[in-house]
């Protein structure tokens, strides 16, 4: 067999159950090639090869008996993945890309990665992020960057920019990510490889360190439509340790290639002025794919898109001023006493210290954004108001699924930038989430599948977004599309790139 | 309407963030690029539309009250930088 890690997760899947390749084999295969391009891609903050060749180990013998009582085997059964280092995982660290977590173990793994671990998939370690989930390069964590594996002076994007590159650099079948703003979407487009944010409530965020609640939501990247099926259907479905999980039956796909009759949106407002052209010249060649497969494509407009943003970085830092209020010093996590020489340190010297000292500077930013568009005299105006544009958001998206059955556009405005591209402007920086924002805001499933490449060499992304808990039809989509087309099928040729000789 | 220093430095408070001088100028003229960026929202008219706070109409499930084990006092205090008898350990707040 060729270089295992080659495989499909499908492919390692069916060779798993017909006994040709053990899922030991595999861990290693996907360890070796970890060993081979870290430190230099950056893509993971904790590799966990013990844990995962004695995960590996138990899931051989459950393949095993299964195939001794010819029984049905869970489809991730055996099959390596990652996590993002936002999700708990018991027996790892988890930074969520901070120093303010430096050395934290915690005492609980999340819902979406235990599930997959209860149906044997193996976790191979924790990617690298954004700190608190906050960016979108991975430039804001606080342990260096991940590089993209298509080219290494750029950035893997963000912010589950390490799950996006051991996906795409073969070094897993599989990860997860979080997505707020465009977070799996984006580095999914960015690095080429297949990203699915659920609908809120979808996944269970139990376990999710969390950023801004009302937008978080569990997803995951693969390499294919086809093999990231397996992994939601693993993952989603209620969770009573999440009360804002959905109680919504488990959803089943159904990949039969068909896109027939479906009616296609194309919104307006998501080519822009000033967007790289070869994006959008990809964007609607896909689309024409799909009007070739038989969709119906119709023109659309969502008059509120623009509004996305501003909404959107004042709704996620007042909710992340919140919930980042429990990083003190107290219960977790490193402490400064932040006394001057001599004194015996206050709680409020602590806290302004360990606080002020241990977060990164776009966390401190948002930090103060929400603190701010919170405080008295100013909550009405920014957050009342956002909030109520928020609802337009909503009902665009409503009116809109009224007249097509999906909707087709862009990721990102650009391919991957380079790294430091954005120096230290935050507003040009927010810009990039232009086209992701509006899906968490409603609240509804995005899917990211790429669709070309542009002149660099570059992967570009095309997004599809739905109805609430309409995954099944996106994924039904794109897998109809891969069909048809092989972008994602290309790997990135990491050895001629020599990620750890990135050009000056 | 750019914050000022004074403001940053109220909020920094309130957020209980210790910032440096360099940090307080450098985020004025952040936030102040943000906050006016944001000021696009006061132009929409609201008036009969009712705020989003998440996006479920849906009711909260709810469970059976069944009791069932917490998590262990070791475990909760194990990432702790300081404990003592099986308690979280902070600076004295009153004085006695």
């Amino acid at each position: 067999m060729a270089d295992l890690t080659d495989l499909s997760l499908l492919e390692a899947g069916a060779a798993l159950r017909a006994g040709e390749v053990s899922s030991l084999e595999l861990t290693r295969a996907c360890l070796e090639r970890i060993a081979s391009l870290e430190p230099a891609l950056h893509a993971f903050l904790a590799v966990a090869p013990a844990m995962a060749e004695a995960q590996a180990a138990a899931a051989d013998h459950r393949l095993v008996e299964s195939r001794r009582t010819d029984a049905a085997s869970p489809a991730v059964l055996g099959i390596p993945f990652v996590a993002k280092d936002v999700l708990c995982v018991q027996g790892l660290p988890a930074t969520a890309g901070s120093r303010i977590l430096e050395g934290f173990r915690p005492p609980f793994t999340a819902t979406a990665v235990q599930r997959l671990l209860n149906d044997g998939a193996v976790l191979l370690g924790k990617t690298n992020t954004d700190e608190f989930a906050m960016g979108s390069s991975t430039e804001n964590s606080a342990y260096g960057v991940t590089h993209n594996p298509w080219s290494p002076d750029r950035v893997p994007g963000g912010s589950s920019g390490g799950t996006a590159t051991a996906v795409a650099a073969r070094m897993c079948f599989a990860g997860l990510g979080s997505d707020t703003g465009g977070s799996i979407r984006q580095p999914a487009a960015f690095c080429g490889v297949t990203g699915l944010k659920p609908t809120y409530g979808r996944v269970s965020r139990y376990g999710l360190i969390a950023y801004g609640s009302s937008l978080d939501s569990v997803g995951a990247m693969a390499r294919s439509a086809a093999d990231l099926t397996p992994v939601f259907e693993t993952m989603a479905g209620h969770d009573s340790l999440d009360s804002t999980s959905l109680e919504a039956a488990p959803p089943r796909v159904g990949l039969d290639g068909s896109v027939r009759g479906l009616r296609l949106g194309v919104p307006a407002e998501y080519f822009l002025e000033g967007m790289q052209p070869a994006v959008e010249q990809a964007v609607r060649q896909a689309v024409e794919v799909f009007r070739g497969l038989g969709a119906q494509v119709i023109d659309i407009s969502l008059p509120h898109t623009d509004l996305a943003l501003p909404v959107y970085y004042v709704i996620a830092p007042a909710e992340a001023s919140a919930n980042l209020a429990r990083y003190d010093g107290i219960r977790f996590g490193p402490r400064l006493s932040g006394a001057a020489e001599a004194t015996p340190a206050s709680l409020m010297d602590q806290y302004l210290a360990t606080r002020g000292e241990l977060f990164g500077p776009e966390v401190k930013r948002r930090i103060m954004l929400g603190t701010y568009a919170l405080s008295a005299g100013y909550y009405d105006a920014y957050y009342g108001q956002a909030q109520r544009v928020r609802t337009l958001i909503k009902r665009d998206f409503e009116r809109a699924f009224e007249q097509v059955d999906a909707i087709a556009c862009p990721v990102a405005p650009t391919a991957a930038f380079p790294i430091g591209g954005h120096g230290d402007d935050p507003l040009s920086m927010y810009l990039e989430d232009v086209f992701t924002l509006p899906a968490n805001l409603a609240g509804i499933p995005g899917l990211a599948l790429p669709v070309g490449f542009d002149p660099g060499g570059l992967p570009i992304g095309m997004q599809l977004n739905g109805r609430p808990l309409s995954e099944p039809l996106l994924l039904r989509m794109a897998d109809a599309y891969q069909r048809e087309t092989d972008w994602h099928r290309r790997a990135p040729k990491i050895d001629d790139a020599r990620p750890n000789e990135a050009p000056a | 309407m750019p914050l000022t220093l004074d403001q940053v430095r109220h909020i920094a408070a309130l957020a209980r963030l210790r910032l440096t001088a360099e940090e307080e100028r450098r985020y004025a003229g952040q936030l102040s690029a943000i906050l006016d960026y944001a000021e696009r929202l006061q132009r929409v008219d609201t008036a009969d539309v009712p705020p989003t706070a998440g996006v479920q109409d849906v009711r909260a499930p709810l469970r059976p009250d069944h009791p069932r084990p917490g998590l262990p006092r070791e475990r909760a205090l194990a990432n702790a930088p300081a404990t003592a008898d099986g308690m979280f350990l902070v600076p004295p707040v009153l004085d006695v």
